[in-house]
């Protein structure tokens, strides 16, 4: 959960924060409200019938992402849990392929096939989107090992939340990233909840879940997401220490969701108070948090973070209409997509029997 | 011609495509310094060093996982499984995301990595370490599965398993490690190299009575069957090895079927589900105005695998059953 931020200022002055020109400032600025905006409207077509499934909102999380990603060079990758709206759009793709993947529509960002929880984005370094807790961290632990194999100055950051530290692929991915030294940064969302189980529910730990990096000889850190310079001061010491000595850290950011799990999770306000959800709205927003920065810098005027806003929300509603009116897959491109060498009509795609409906 | 052990068969086919892609790289339990537990990667640590070939601690939804990661990035990792059977504990990592990824993300993504290790009964390890799951990888689309009976095909398959672009599941045997065949050199071979595309079946003895269609170890059952059939009781029989079980080469098995009129379908899996289903299903679709018999299934008796060593031995589909179960259709 979410502390309250002591010395945010000293984090404003760490050497990556204070390097960085308006225009990136705006630019994060930008990317937090295209993620809540885009989401405020997932949700509202979500429940006016839409689209299928789950919808796992990252609303109040906006400022770890694009954080994270705000820091990512060429060879720097990302891969997420089924939370992985935020990500997606911090890497930069855009919000029409995001939200006709959530309509399942053809136009969407893998045709369709994949959801809410499935959004990837190789030529942006972003693996996903995945739906199985903790099962995304081995693959994390692989792209990292695959940067080392090839001799690349990189780092793979490997989201997930508090609820999938228990998970035994996570801890095999911990052990190994220390022992094969890989360039990989775990980066637990803590958002309190895993799914309507807190933390202390949930999980045995030190004096928290990521100090369990200690019983693999790792780095360690926790902080508070909420605010975006301290994020990006604490990330970069992780990847600096990822691409300069190939080593592994743990991260556990603190944060908050202010919806459910997910759009199905009707508990949401019983397992939490009512003021509990208010009070982070109210002092712990990330959003608030990131323009009162900017403000007081003199960055940005209110007016002018109100059109960035405006803007924001302007662009989802246009990529909820371009979804809307994107045609769905056509029911012959269920065989696509399953086997390479089938799609790239290779010889070995071409031989022997392939799909079995006849 | 040079005869060649299983094992050291698959060796050379590492030692080759090693020698020929950088980015391949084998990875699992015991497989560099310890030589394999089954001494199919023996001498090729002392060969490649701590890069190509990489020893894992014991971890398989880790270290699978992490293979997987790697393959999206393009590197293509050969993981050994020191038995297939342990494919249970990495579970989620083989089938959701080697076997899904490339789905889920539109074709976006491929993993070019290979699975490997030994998928048998018949040791007397007890049913734990006895899954012969080649049924159960072949029935996720995304997912290849090869299961090679002899060290010829072994070498052959597991080429083209690593330059594939998918998922292969490879399933060896550890019954057949130490078995030797025919395996040529590559001087003698046209291409100067010994590779079998996936997807095509093998008719390792033509007979015209009766078709004994077939994979991995229970090839050569069939083999000896087909022997006995025919020296004892005048019954020729033709032995189809599918050599893979996805991409499967049906036209050979229809061919054969078209031929012989009777199909008896051999495989050591569990008969519900087997692969032996599969294809009986297939050749009644389409063979059904061939068959002078119905179609004929033989699997391992449906239990777990029995540790008693006289026991298991029964458990396994063997010549005397295949013999029987012929005889019965005649």
């Amino acid at each position: 959960m979410a502390k309250t931020a002591t010395a945010p200022l000293k984090y404003a002055d760490a050497p990556i924060n204070a390097s960085m020109t308006a225009e990136q400032k705006i630019k994060l600025y930008t990317d937090i409200c295209r993620i809540r905006r885009f989401e405020q409207i997932a949700l509202k077509f979500y429940n006016a019938g839409k689209m299928g499934g789950f919808l796992h909102l990252y609303i109040g999380q906006e400022s770890v992402a694009a954080g994270c990603a705000s820091l990512m060079g060429e060879n720097d990758h990302m891969i997420t849990a089924y939370r992985d709206h935020g990500h997606a759009l911090a890497v930069g793709m855009g919000m029409n392929e995001c939200m006709a993947e959530l309509y399942g529509k053809k136009t969407g960002c893998s045709k369709g096939k994949g959801g809410s929880m499935h959004y990837f984005a190789p030529d942006k370094n972003y693996w996903g989107g995945h739906g199985i807790v903790g099962g995304q961290t081995p693959l994390g632990t692989g792209l990292a090992f695959g940067l080392k194999y090839k001799g690349l100055t990189g780092c793979a950051m490997a989201f997930l939340g508090d609820g999938a530290v228990n998970q035994g692929a996570f801890h095999e991915s911990l052990n190994l990233a220390a022992l094969f030294e890989l360039p990989v940064i775990f980066i637990i969302e803590n958002n309190g909840y895993s799914m309507g189980t807190s933390q202390k529910r949930s999980s045995a730990y030190p004096s928290c879940l990521a100090e369990r990096a200690v019983a693999y000889d790792m780095a360690w850190e926790q902080f508070n997401g909420e605010d975006i310079y301290e994020v990006r001061a604490k990330v970069q010491t992780a990847i600096e220490r990822a691409h300069k000595q190939s080593k592994p850290t743990l991260l556990e950011v603190a944060t908050y969701r202010y919806t459910g799990h997910s759009v199905a999770d009707a508990n949401h306000k019983k397992y939490r108070t009512k003021e509990e959800i208010e009070r982070y709205e109210k002092e712990h927003d990330p959003i608030n948090i990131w323009r009162g920065h900017l403000v007081r810098e003199g960055v940005l005027t209110e007016a002018q973070a109100k059109e960035i806003d405006q803007a924001a929300f302007k662009e989802a509603e246009a990529a909820a209409d371009f979804a809307d009116s994107s045609p769905y897959p056509d029911p012959s491109e269920i065989f696509d997509d399953v086997y390479w060498e089938v799609d790239n009509q290779t010889e070995a795609g071409q031989t022997g029997r392939h799909f079995f409906n006849d | 011609m040079r005869r060649l052990s299983y094992r050291h068969a698959l060796r050379e086919a590492f030692d080759e495509e090693l020698a020929r892609d950088p980015m391949v790289v084998l990875m699992g339990e015991e497989v560099a310094q310890y030589n394999g537990a089954y001494k199919v990667t023996e001498g090729l640590w002392a060969k490649w060093g701590d890069k190509r070939i990489i020893d894992t601690p014991i971890s398989e939804a880790g270290f699978i996982g992490m293979g997987v990661g790697a393959s999206m990035l393009g590197i293509r990792p050969v993981m050994e499984l020191m038995f297939w059977s342990f494919y249970t504990v990495a579970w989620d990592q083989i089938i959701n995301n080697a076997g899904m990824v490339r789905y889920m993300s539109g074709g976006l993504i491929n993993c070019p990595i290979v699975l490997r290790g030994p998928a048998n009964g018949g040791t007397n390890v007890g049913a734990t370490h006895s899954h012969t799951p080649e049924n159960i990888m072949a029935s996720f689309p995304g997912m290849k599965c090869v299961c090679p009976s002899n060290a010829y095909d072994a070498k052959g398959l597991m080429k083209a398993a690593i330059r594939d672009n998918d998922p292969v599941m490879f399933m060896e045997s550890t019954v057949l490690y130490g078995q030797e065949w025919e395996v040529p050199e590559n001087s003698e071979l046209p291409d100067g190299e010994l590779f079998i595309p996936l997807g095509v079946a093998d008719v390792k003895r033509e007979g015209t009575d009766v078709s004994l269609i077939s994979h991995g170890r229970a090839v050569n059952t069939c083999l000896e069957a087909a022997r006995i059939l025919e020296e004892e009781h005048g019954i020729s029989c033709e032995v189809v090895d599918l050599r893979t079980i996805r991409p499967l080469d049906e036209e050979t098995i229809f061919e054969s079927v078209r031929k012989t009129h009777r199909a008896v379908c051999v495989d050591e899996n569990k008969p519900f589900c087997a692969v032996s289903s599969q294809i009986a299903a297939s050749i009644s679709l389409h063979c059904f105005d061939d068959l002078d018999a119905p179609v004929q299934r033989i699997g391992s008796l449906d239990a777990p695998a029995f540790y008693s060593p006289p026991i298991e031995k029964l458990q396994l589909p063997y010549p005397d059953v295949v013999v029987a179960k012929v005889l019965g259709m005649f």
